[in-house]
């Protein structure tokens, strides 16, 4: 399949995720292109984590349909959404903590690459990310900032098409936050990203296009710009941030 | 890649080796009787490295891994005296102990039974199996030419020659067998936890939800460890048969589910040779208890088991592990601090 930058690779439905009486999400409908760099804005409890979550088969939406590529993934297994091609990071640290950084990183290669290849692009991507230091230590040992950078490194080391993050900056330094926006820059030359964030001086370093959730719905999706500027957004979301 | 696991396998060598030399010194240093004792012990060992497989590698908690080991002694006997040959019985026992548990562990962990049903529904099977075949004391309880006799059990044949059925291997023979049955799957199950498959279960051991969101199946690959676990029980339970020469329910109860789990607990999870060794240690330490009775058997078990949950909860090899490569660590930081004065001299 040929890849055109114009392509939808992410689009959803009439997408409901209800619990009980929440509406955690609620009849949206999204569209992302390819090489498409989206962010997800929104105050706590807006539904983008539970969104998100839809998205990458963590749970079965209550109604309305998940499409990427065109292919349907509503209510899709984790492990078959990855198996597109999507790298996925989740807004609490999901890492192997028994195994060390080296091995974290191999097992995501490996799923796609022999061991040669799957072992010549964890050193490619140790390097890339700077984790030389701490190759050989075990995940549980290292520090929340360098857990989140090792688990941006498993989505990396894959080369997935399409990104999905989540809250990749929470936790970090201003340096690490400022390396992570860099990073995105460079994922996003070759995949479309979806990233979550809180921190907005994250969001205006690598932004085009920012969808701002609002209890379960998108209320806008536009610059970050105009969604400064628009009162309604201000009031919901930036007033109390910016 | 296989030179990969080869370096990586060197310790499971180093063991093998230890065992294989074990193998030919034992018969001519120990009487006849302490062999038939020690094949007894081999079994309970392949026992042991099974669960520390499935327990230890694939972080899957079975309670019952004493009924593929049963369910694998019942199939050889049954099978073996049905065909009048061993060298089948024991693919059988293999092959249906492990249909078993693929049929088992499928509705498990497609129906993503969580760890502790999981628990409780591999100790239940044991049990069912426990109180259905000590039921079976009639003669109408029988299969082909083989009377299930109830809690009094079956007599099991002896291995025979494969080329030859007529010709029984004599105890010293069976113990060979049985030692040499345990280096194999010694061998097998440290390759195996060396190659993608292995190291994907021990992921997912790790964290479930972040394997799959690297696109595995963490259901099959937990079936298949799950199912692999259960033929090397399985292979536990023939030796079993050989060793004590015959097979009773008992192999079923509670208290054998139980000590499957304290050998690995003590041995230590996310090792082979640690369980494997607690196994002997403790089948020594029981039978030496067998012979007197100022201590209780179970009360000592249960205090082992609460010393080490308490005190060394990672098990003997993983802290003896630890504990020398500490060492190893300080041992540079002498030579350095020695090294120093005489830069300083030669500057
Ligand atoms: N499993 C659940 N059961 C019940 N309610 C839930 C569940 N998960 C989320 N919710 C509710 O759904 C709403 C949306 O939560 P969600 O985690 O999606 O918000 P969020 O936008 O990611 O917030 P944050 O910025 O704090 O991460 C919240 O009100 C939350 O309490
Ligand atoms: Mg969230």
């Amino acid at each position: 399949m040929t890849r055109q930058r114009g392509d939808v690779v992410v689009e959803t439905r009439g997408l409901c995720m209800h619990f009980g009486g929440v509406r955690a999400v609620d009849q949206v409908d999204f569209t992302l292109f390819d090489r498409e760099l989206r962010c997800l804005i929104g105050p706590n409890g807006a539904g983008k984590s539970t969104f998100f979550k839809c998205l990458t088969g963590q749970l079965t939406p209550t109604a309305g349909e998940v499409l990427i590529r065109g292919q349907d993934m509503t209510g899709a297994e984790p492990f078959e959404v990855a198996s597109l091609g999507v790298g996925i990071k989740t807004q609490v640290p999901n890492v192997f903590d028994g195994l060390t950084v080296d091995e974290n990183l191999w097992v995501s290669a490996r799923r796609w690459h022999d061991d040669r290849r799957a072992r010549a692009l964890v050193s490619e991507t140790i390097e890339r990310l700077r984790l030389g230091d701490i190759r050989k230590m075990q995940l549980g040992r290292l520090a929340h900032g360098q857990r989140q950078w090792v688990e941006l490194g498993m989505v990396v080391v894959a080369e997935p098409w399409l990104v999905l993050l989540d809250e990749p900056a929470a936790g970090m330094t201003h340096e690490e936050t400022f390396r992570t926006a860099e990073l995105i820059e460079e994922i996003n030359k070759t995949s479309a990203l979806i990233v979550v964030e809180h921190d907005m001086q994250f969001i205006r370093l690598i932004s085009r296009k920012v969808t701002l959730f609002h209890e379960g719905g998108i209320l806008m999706e536009d610059t970050m710009d105009a969604i400064s500027a628009d009162k309604r957004a201000r009031e919901v979301y930036l007033g109390h941030r910016a | 890649m296989n030179n990969g696991i080869l370096r990586n396998m060197r310790p499971t060598f180093f063991y093998a080796f230890l065992g294989l030399v074990f193998m030919f010194a034992a018969p001519n240093v120990l009487q006849l009787f302490t062999i038939i004792n020690l094949t007894t012990a081999i079994a309970l060992a392949v026992l042991a490295l099974s669960l520390a497989l499935i327990w230890g590698y694939g972080g899957i908690l079975c309670f019952g891994q004493v009924a593929f080991f049963g369910l694998g002694a019942y199939a050889y006997t049954i099978a073996a005296i049905n065909f009048g040959d061993t060298t089948p019985a024991i693919l059988v026992a293999v092959m249906i102990t492990a249909a078993f548990a693929a049929a088992l562990g499928y509705f498990i962990f497609f129906g993503r039974v969580s760890d502790v049903y999981l628990g409780v529904i591999t100790l239940t099977v044991t049990l069912i199996f426990f109180s259905l075949i000590r039921r079976t004391s009639g003669p109408e309880y029988k299969i082909g030419k083989a009377l299930l006799g109830g809690f009094n059990g079956v007599s099991s044949p002896p291995l025979n020659l494969p080329w030859d059925r007529s010709s029984f291997l004599f105890p010293e023979h069976v113990f060979y067998v049985a030692m040499a049955a345990l280096i194999l799957c010694y061998l097998f199950v440290g390759w195996l936890v060396h190659t993608r498959f292995g190291r994907v279960c021990v992921a997912i051991r790790e964290n479930e939800l972040r394997a799959e969101l690297l696109g595995y199946d963490s259901r099959l690959y937990k079936l298949g460890i799950f199912t692999i676990g259960a033929g090397i029980a399985a292979i536990g339970g023939v030796l079993f048969c050989n060793g004590v020469g015959r097979i009773t329910p008992d192999v079923f109860s509670l208290y054998n589910a139980a000590l499957t789990i304290i050998w690995v607990i003590v041995g230590g999870r996310g090792t082979l040779i640690g369980p494997v060794g607690a196994t002997f240690a403790l089948f020594y330490l029981t039978s030496a208890l067998g012979g007197q009775s100022l201590l209780n058997n179970n009360l000592v078990l249960g205090v082992i088991l609460i010393v080490f949950v308490l005190l060394v909860p990672k098990g003997v090899a993983p802290t003896v592990t630890d504990w020398v490569m500490a060492r190893r660590k300080k041992a540079p930081k002498r030579v350095r601090r020695r090294a120093r004065p005489q830069t300083e001299r030669m500057e």
